[in-house]
């Protein structure tokens, strides 16, 4: 929205009579929408300060060795990364099936009364906190898990392949990446019913024409168009899935380990930093839990700006509006 | 010939079962829509069932008791959250409302782009990230946590997502409005401020509730800034309790009365986010009509 075309340069009226106030005023907008530039650059700078130390000790190492020991003062940061990438593949390949096929349900199945109650409970699944999650998680959903879940694909056929083998704690990776995906699910569900409505109704009468059922006309006409528009929507998912912290600490197990099974307690990026901060005795130490926020901010920033570019150059072509 | 006609005369059968395979699938999307939204019931059941019995006039009025000691509550937790939110809302309403104006009002569409290109990389920054950065920016060189810290961390999160709102709002505002302020040989601040801005006020205020109901339950912030405290405190340059950390500490102790109080201080966290949620709805439901 450019006002300068309907509000062209201030008409000599307007400057003689508010000169200054207009002028600050105009400043004190441009400075605001600096600061967002401001802040960008102020925590790129102060994770790549604070990493300094453990950049120049370690080097690129860092990111491969899987070495964690605070006591030798070693460190590396491999577990950590191999945890968030599992955790948050198992949260999208659990939660885009779920999330599009709920889109799906809201626009082109569920009866008119019922889509905006459904609409509703999902916003509010959006806003239940981070931390109630992994309460809950740690109560609630880890025993169960734990007790018949974890159980019932052990003693399948399931059991017999390396994802399922090893001792059943419930804390666990797998169990890191059902809760994010229970907390990427609305962002997943409700992007992915924007590009759905805006898939035009020609699309969905004309294959209804040629004979199609509901489910084909969902599946030729639907699927297709918005194909690309849902991919931007799960990548949107697993920027957030990435920097999802309390849940996840809460039910991951918190152990630096990497290992094929799926039931084996994993450790991520956000929860080492949200544990090991505050006990961090060493510069070393702490220096390091910086370098891993350093690569956590640059995993989230490459996948969220994938997602934005991806989501706008759909907008830019008539997809309708993406919030 | 014969398989010529069966391409273009499909079998009663093969019918049949593409009809059947539609209600299948029909099904199979409502069983997804009712998985994905039985997550919120459960933890609503787990956190009713198991934080009212826990809440109790003491909740509201104690301070968390020692270690070993039954009882207690989390009324210091209760305040702090809302003095956080109370600066972060300082923080964060000037910065992200007047960033919206100018996304609104004075923006060339390239700049535009790229403001809010930032405001979403802003808003994508995993909240942990926030409690690093602003404990080397304001803990480490005060050489203390601090409740300024914790609400400036709560603070940063809000901008974007006010400035992205108030954006929106403004920009719905009619430019008949302001062209009509201008004739009137109005300043142009004055035509902002008491025009545009008083138009869409409802808007605003809808968008500062919403951002404010995000950070509410936001935990990983305030891990390292406002770190948490068992006593009252109203010296905001010392660290302050916050309901979402009470939680997280309390969750993952050994003692079973601080599960118990840890559920109570969930339900009540959970009622302020929806309380909030709801005052934005009745807003917005009237500001809907009025149109």
């Amino acid at each position: 929205m450019s006002q300068s075309a309907i509000l062209p340069e201030a008409t000599p009226l307007i400057r003689a009579t508010s000169h200054w106030p207009d002028r600050s005023f105009r400043w004190l907008a441009i400075g605001a929408a600096c600061m967002i530039l401001l802040l960008i650059a102020l925590v790129g700078w102060q994770l790549s300060r604070g990493a300094h130390l453990a950049m120049t000790a370690f080097g690129p190492g860092f990111l491969t060795s899987s070495k964690w020991d605070p006591v030798t003062d070693e460190y590396g940061a491999w577990p950590f990364i191999f945890g968030t990438l599992l955790s948050s593949f198992l949260a999208i390949v659990i939660a885009v099936p779920l999330g599009v096929a709920t889109a799906l349900f809201l626009t082109e199945m569920a009866p008119l009364r019922l889509r905006q109650p459904i609409v509703t409970l999902i916003e509010m699944l959006a806003a239940v906190p981070s931390v109630i999650f992994g309460l809950w998680g740690i109560f609630m959903l880890v025993p169960w898990l734990r007790d018949h879940l974890f159980q019932w694909i052990a003693h399948s056929w399931l059991g017999y392949l390396p994802f399922f083998k090893g001792p059943i704690y419930g804390v666990s990776m797998l169990a890191g990446g059902i809760v994010v995906a229970i907390m990427i699910l609305p962002i997943i569900t409700s992007v992915s019913r924007e590009i759905l409505r805006s898939v035009p109704n020609l699309q969905r009468e004309a294959a209804y024409a040629l004979g199609a059922t509901h489910w084909e006309v969902i599946r030729i006409a639907v699927l297709s168009y918005a194909g690309r528009g849902i991919f931007g929507a799960a990548v949107l998912g697993l920027g957030r899935a990435l920097g999802e912290t309390m849940a996840v600490t809460m039910v991951i197990g918190n152990r630096p380990e990497v290992s094929a099974s799926l039931f084996a307690p994993g450790y991520t990026l956000a929860s080492v930093i949200a544990n090991e901060f505050t006990e961090a005795n060493s510069d070393l130490y702490i220096s390091s839990l910086f370098e891993l926020g350093l690569v956590l901010l640059v995993v989230t920033f490459l996948v969220n700006a994938a997602a934005q570019l991806m989501l706008r150059t759909l907008t830019g072509q008539g997809m309708g509006k993406i919030k | 010939m014969t398989a010529a006609t069966d391409t273009f005369e499909p079998s009663r059968a093969h019918q049949t079962w593409r009809r059947w395979k539609s209600r299948g699938m029909s099904v199979l999307l409502g069983v997804c829509a009712v998985a994905v939204i039985s997550p919120l019931f459960l933890v609503l059941y787990f956190l009713v069932s198991k934080g009212a019995s826990a809440l109790d006039w003491n909740f509201f009025t104690q301070l968390p008791k020692p270690t070993g000691e039954l009882g207690g509550g989390m009324a210091n937790a209760i305040v702090g959250t809302l003095m956080l939110l109370g600066m972060a809302a300082v923080v964060g309403v000037p910065i992200g409302v007047m960033g919206g104006v100018y996304l609104a009002e004075y923006g060339s569409d390239r700049a535009n782009y790229w403001i809010r290109f930032a405001a979403d990389v802003l808003n994508g920054i995993p909240s942990i990230v926030w409690g690093v950065v602003v404990w080397a920016l304001l803990v480490v060189p005060f050489k203390t946590f601090s409740a300024y810290a914790g609400g400036a961390a709560l603070g940063f999160m809000m901008i974007p997502l006010i400035m992205r709102t108030t954006e929106e709002v403004l920009v719905l505002v009619p430019q008949s409005y302001r062209e009509a302020g201008l004739a009137l040989g109005i300043a142009r601040w004055k035509i902002i401020t008491v025009i545009v801005i008083k138009t869409a006020l409802k808007g605003i205020i809808t968008g500062i509730l919403i951002a404010t109901a995000r950070i509410a339950g936001e935990t990983a912030p305030l891990l390292f800034t406002a770190l948490g405290n068992n006593f009252w405190n109203h010296n905001l340059s010392e660290p302050i309790a916050a309901l979402p950390l009470q939680i997280y500490n309390y969750a993952i102790s050994p003692y079973d009365d601080w599960h118990r109080q840890a559920w109570a201080g969930a339900l009540v966290l959970m009622g302020m986010i929806l309380t909030l949620n709801i005052i934005v709805r009745v807003i917005s439901r009237g500001h809907n009509k009025s149109n």
